[in-house]
């Protein structure tokens, strides 16, 4: 019985192993390649601790081509607001919703159920011609704007808005509290969970995206970070692999770092939004 | 009831008070709601309606004017060889990753969920790929899979493989692609699935056992599987969609290339609206992708509807 049983771990624990290997392979690779030399990564691709250490040489090469310090400090602004502002739009309509009655409720439930079935792909037309003839696109404007809105944002704080206690709403406004009162002291400072959460959902969806950025800007010193790599790799003539993992490096590690130091949060986030719906 | 009835009369006395209270509210309401309803309309739902509008006409972006052409472009979309060829590309690359990454992302949340030892450790190294920037991960997976240079084919050549082209050929382009699009994916779905597990509650398995499910795999498809039906449902929309939307590592490593073999939904209408300009039939090819989405989530709405409820 003992014996099937540490065998069963035993083949658990091997196909575990082997699998987070090859997941964490690329990660291995990258980090190794990085410090390559460019006469090395031709010749042995497979040994994973370089012979002559060329770490500053590639770095030096990424930060050279393209001002990554400027990519990064554009991701930080433009997650950063279009969290803050998604937050501040969303939170004031989810209380609304969840604990107030007006006649256009129904409307606007069915508002955001249509809004979360529609992705930035499908809008992204018509905006880009508006953003066009406004003459607004390699702007941070441009980048926030469409992003202004999330339904998700709604869906998700209505839900938990809801599962709130009336009493203490009431207990407020007894207190004498305006409506905007409430929502400023009594229910953001309870739906932290919820705000974490959707920070978490928010920022990664953002620092990801690639397909609006590339749309609107097309000038270099407003790219975000999935842009500027884009644009690096075609200031990068040939293969020379050792810069380019170097500059994945860079843009890679803030949000791996933010991941690996919040980890709980992360798992709980996601699981709470289920991510990127 | 008792107590019912002897408020109800102050309050039917006060009824024009109570009036201008919910007056007051919904105005309030309103006000509260308004910014984000302004945005919706601004941001939503005037896009929709617009790039459903612009889809029957020939706008390009530049010329100053345009005319409906009613179906048009439709007509042309259905005889357009690399509409077609994107279509299919797309509905091979879902087909591959969201089976895969759904049922990969299940046995290794299996496989933590019942291993004590390791498990943040696993859950961590398998999550990573979902926490790392795509764009970056793709340039290190095209160094991964390099033809000549590349780590993976030194492998085959050492156990004396010939190392395929993997993203440069057109045989396989799309699974090289596919390939990275699962391992993008599995930690997201394992997360799920960990979560749905621990919401089990653990006494149906003591009662599954004493019900006869001795050998646990009895008990996986008596107890596990029932009781992670609603996720399920959640995950397969949610690879399904993901899978539909993919992108970015088609823009980064292959353009749509060779030969078009890569060639997807997303980028296809990237390329019609926004490189060549054809505004008016990159719109009706986004109405076919809004379409697809549509569908996808009505049949969520359905299977929700009948099948997970116990």
């Amino acid at each position: 019985m003992t014996e099937t049983f540490s065998f069963g771990r035993a083949f658990r624990l091997t196909l575990l192993s082997l699998g987070a290997l090859i997941f964490l392979a690329p990660y291995i690779f990258m980090i190794s390649t990085a410090g390559k030399g460019q006469s090395e990564i031709f010749t042995s691709s497979l040994s994973l601790i370089p012979t002559q250490f060329f770490y500053l040489e590639n770095f030096a090469k990424a930060f050279g081509r393209v001002s990554m310090g400027q990519l990064l400090w554009n991701g930080v602004i433009v997650c950063g607001l279009i969290f803050v502002i998604q937050v501040i739009i969303a939170i004031p309509c989810a209380y609304a919703m969840a604990k107030l009655k007006f006649g256009a409720a129904r409307l606007l439930m069915a508002l955001v159920m249509l809004g979360l079935l529609v992705p930035i792909h499908a809008t992204s037309l018509p905006l880009y011609v508006a953003f066009d003839s406004a003459a607004l696109l390699n702007s941070y404007t441009a980048l926030v704007a469409p992003f202004s809105i999330s339904v998700f944002a709604i869906f998700l704080f209505l839900q938990f808005f809801r599962a709130m206690p009336d009493d203490l709403i009431h207990a407020a406004r007894l207190d004498g509290m305006s409506e905007l009162g409430i929502v400023m002291r009594v229910i953001v400072p309870n739906a932290w969970p919820a705000i974490t959460a959707f920070a978490i959902f928010s920022v990664v969806a953002h620092w990801n995206d690639l397909y609006w950025p590339l749309i609107v800007v097309s000038n270099q010193a407003y790219a975000t970070p999935p842009l500027g790599l884009l644009f690096f790799r075609a200031a990068e003539a040939g293969d020379d692999y050792g810069a380019l993992m170097a500059a994945t490096l860079i843009i890679t590690l803030p949000l791996v770092a933010a991941f690996l130091l919040a980890q709980k949060r992360f798992v709980e986030g996601i699981t709470m939004t289920g991510l990127k719906g | 009831m008792a107590d019912m009835t002897a408020i109800s009369l102050p309050i039917e006395k006060s009824r024009p008070i109570v009036n201008v209270s919910e007056r007051h509210e919904a105005r309030v309401a309103w006000m509260l709601a308004a910014p984000a309803m302004i945005l919706i309309v601004l941001f939503i739902l005037a896009p929709v309606v617009a790039v459903i509008t612009l889809g029957f006409t020939d706008f390009e972006l530049g010329y100053s004017t345009f005319k409906f052409v009613g179906f048009e472009n439709y007509a042309e979309l259905m005889g357009d060889r690399t509409f077609r060829q994107s279509l299919w590309n797309t509905t091979v690359y879902t087909a591959i990753v969201a089976p895969a990454s759904i049922l990969l992302g299940l046995s290794v949340a299996l496989l933590i969920e019942s291993e004590k030892l390791g498990r943040s450790f696993f859950r961590t190294a398998y999550f990573l790929p979902v926490a790392s920037l795509l764009v970056a991960m793709a340039t290190v997976w095209q160094y991964l899979l390099h033809p000549t240079i590349g780590p993976v084919n030194s492998l085959l050549n050492l156990i004396g493989l010939p190392g395929p082209n993997w993203l440069g050929s057109a045989g396989t382009v799309l699974y090289s692609l596919s390939m990275i699009g699962v391992w993008q994916t599995v930690g997201f779905n394992m997360i799920l699935f960990l979560a749905g597990l621990t919401a089990i509650p653990r006494d149906l398995y003591a009662a599954a056992e004493i019900d006869g499910a001795k050998s646990s795999l009895d008990r996986f498809f008596l107890v596990t599987l029932p009781m992670l039906g609603p996720t399920t449902v959640f995950v397969t929309t949610i690879s399904i969609i993901n899978a539909v939307k993919v992108f970015e590592t088609v823009k980064t490593l292959t353009e749509g290339g060779p030969n078009k073999a890569s060639e997807v939904l997303l980028f296809t209408i990237y390329q019609e609206g926004f490189v060549y300009l054809r505004v008016g039939y990159a719109s009706a090819m986004t109405v076919v992708f809004l379409a697809v989405l549509v569908v996808m989530m009505f049949a969520q709405y359905r299977l929700v509807d009948r099948k997970v409820h116990y």
